[in-house]
C-alpha cells in the first residue's frame, strides 16, 4: 500500500518562479498558522516587545511553511496522483524534489534558531520538534501506514498556539494545553468531512484515508465522535484564564452547530449524500474553518476584555465561571 | 570585462531575484529591529571588553569585601 513512488524527476522540468517557492511553503497552512500562534502569544500573561512578537511569529510561521516544504518533497509521487495537489510545485515539475528538500532543512534550522534567539529555548525546542513530527512522524511514517494518520498528525498542526504562549510566558500550562487540544480534536471531523467529498482523490493515492480503509459509514460515525469529544475541550477552555463570558457563550452555540452538523453527516447515507453532491458534507467541512477561526478570536477578545474593567468585575461575578 | 549585454536568464529570473532580495532586506530588517528591542529590554550590559574588570570577577575576593 506504501510503495507508490515511481518517476520522480531528479531536476525540475520548468522555470521555478518566487511563487513556486513560496507556494512550497503551503502559505494557506501558514495563515493557519500565525493566526492560532498570534492567538496563543496574545492571550498568554505577559508580554513581548512588539518586535519580539513580530519575530516569533515570523519564525513559528516559517517552521511550518518548512515542514510543508519537507512534506511536499516526500509526498511528490502521491500529490502527482491527486486532483487537489497535481499543480504542486514538484508534480508541475516547476522545482526538484532536492530542492524542496534543501529548502525544507535550511529553513526549518533557520526558523528553530531565530526563534530560540527572539524569544527563548522551550518555544524553539517545541518548534523543532513540530516540524520533525509532521514531517518524519506524519508525512514518512503514519500518512501512509494508518487510517488514523489524521488523528495523530494532527498534533503538528495544534502546536503553534502552545509555541506563541510558551514564547511569552517561557512554560507549559492548562491553558496552553487546551488551546493545543481544541486543535487536536478538530482536525479530525475538519479532514474526514473532506474527505467524503474527495473520496477518488485518495484511493487514487492509495493513501489510507479511514474512507478508503474503513468505509463511508465508519467514517459518518468517526466525525460524529470526534465533535462530541471537541467539545468538553472547546467549553473547558471558557474555564481557565483564557476563557470568559464572552468565550463561553460563542462556544457553547458553535459547538452545538458543529454537533448538529456531525449529527447530520451521521443520518444521512451514501445515496442521500450522492443525490446532493454531498451538501452537507461540504457545509460542515466549511463551517469547521469558521469554527476555529471564531474560537480563537473569542480567545484574543476576552485578552483584549481584561483591560476594560467594567467587564472584568461583571465576569467575576458570574456564578457559572466559577464552578471551577 | 563587465557584462553589457542582457542575457535571457536575467529577464527569466528577475522576479525571483528581486522576491529573494525582498526577503532578505527583511529579514536583516528583522534582525536588526530585534537586536535593538534586546538591547532596550536588557539590564545594564556589562562585559570585560577587552580589559580586566574586578566587578565582573567572582572569584576577586578584593572586591566581594568591599
Amino acid at each position: 500500500m506504501t510503495d507508490i513512488r515511481t518517476d520522480i524527476p531528479f531536476a525540475a522540468e520548468g522555470e521555478a518562479s518566487f511563487g513556486d517557492y513560496i507556494a512550497l511553503l503551503k502559505p494557506r497552512v501558514m495563515s493557519l498558522v500565525v493566526f492560532t500562534a498570534l492567538a496563543g502569544l496574545l492571550v498568554a500573561p505577559g508580554s513581548l516587545h512588539p518586535v519580539e512578537a513580530l519575530a516569533a511569529i515570523i519564525f513559528i510561521a516559517l517552521g511550518a511553511g518548512a515542514s510543508g516544504a519537507l512534506n511536499m518533497w516526500w509526498d511528490a509521487d502521491i500529490d502527482r496522483v491527486m486532483k487537489r495537489t497535481a499543480k504542486r510545485p514538484i508534480p508541475a515539475g516547476k522545482v526538484a524534489p532536492q530542492e524542496a528538500m534543501a529548502l525544507g532543512l535550511a529553513l526549518s534550522g533557520m526558523a528553530v534558531i531565530m526563534l530560540w534567539l527572539s524569544t527563548n529555548a522551550l518555544a524553539a525546542g517545541l518548534l523543532a520538534f513540530t516540524i520533525f513530527f509532521y514531517a518524519v512522524i506524519y508525512s514518512m511514517w503514519l500518512k501512509r501506514a494508518t487510517p488514523q494518520n489524521i488523528v495523530i498528525g494532527g498534533a503538528a498542526g495544534a502546536f503553534p498556539p502552545m509555541i506563541g504562549w510558551v514564547a511569552v510566558t517561557g512554560s507549559i500550562s492548562v491553558e496552553a494545553c487546551l488551546m493545543f487540544l481544541l486543535i487536536f480534536m478538530w482536525t479530525p471531523p475538519h479532514f474526514w468531512a473532506l474527505a467524503l467529498f474527495m473520496k477518488s482523490d485518495y484511493h487514487k493515492a492509495r493513501v489510507p484515508m479511514l474512507t478508503v480503509t474503513h468505509g463511508r459509514r465508519a467514517t459518518r460515525a468517526h466525525i460524529l465522535v470526534y465533535t462530541l469529544a471537541l467539545v468538553p475541550v472547546a467549553l473547558a477552555a471558557a474555564f481557565t484564564s483564557i476563557g470568559g463570558p464572552v468565550y463561553l457563550a460563542l462556544a457553547l452555540v458553535l459547538n452545538a452547530m458543529f454537533v448538529q452538523g456531525a449529527w447530520a453527516i451521521w443520518r444521512r447515507d451514501e445515496a442521500q449524500a450522492e443525490a446532493d453532491s454531498y451538501a452537507t458534507e461540504k457545509r460542515v467541512f466549511r463551517f469547521s474553518l469558521s469554527y476555529l477561526f471564531l474560537l480563537f478570536t473569542a480567545l484574543m477578545a476576552e485578552a483584549a476584555l481584561a483591560y476594560w474593567p467594567a467587564y472584568t468585575s461583571f465576569a467575576a461575578h458570574l456564578p457559572v465561571l466559577e464552578l471551577f | 570585462m563587465p557584462i553589457t549585454r542582457e542575457h535571457e536568464l536575467h529577464q527569466r529570473r528577475s522576479g525571483r531575484n528581486v522576491g529573494l532580495a525582498l526577503v532578505l532586506v527583511g529579514f536583516i530588517a528583522l534582525v536588526f529591529g530585534l537586536t535593538i528591542a534586546k538591547v532596550q529590554g536588557g539590564s545594564t550590559l556589562q562585559a570585560y571588553d577587552h580589559s580586566y574588570r574586578p566587578s565582573l570577577d567572582p572569584d576577586n575576593v578584593r572586591y566581594q569585601q568591599r
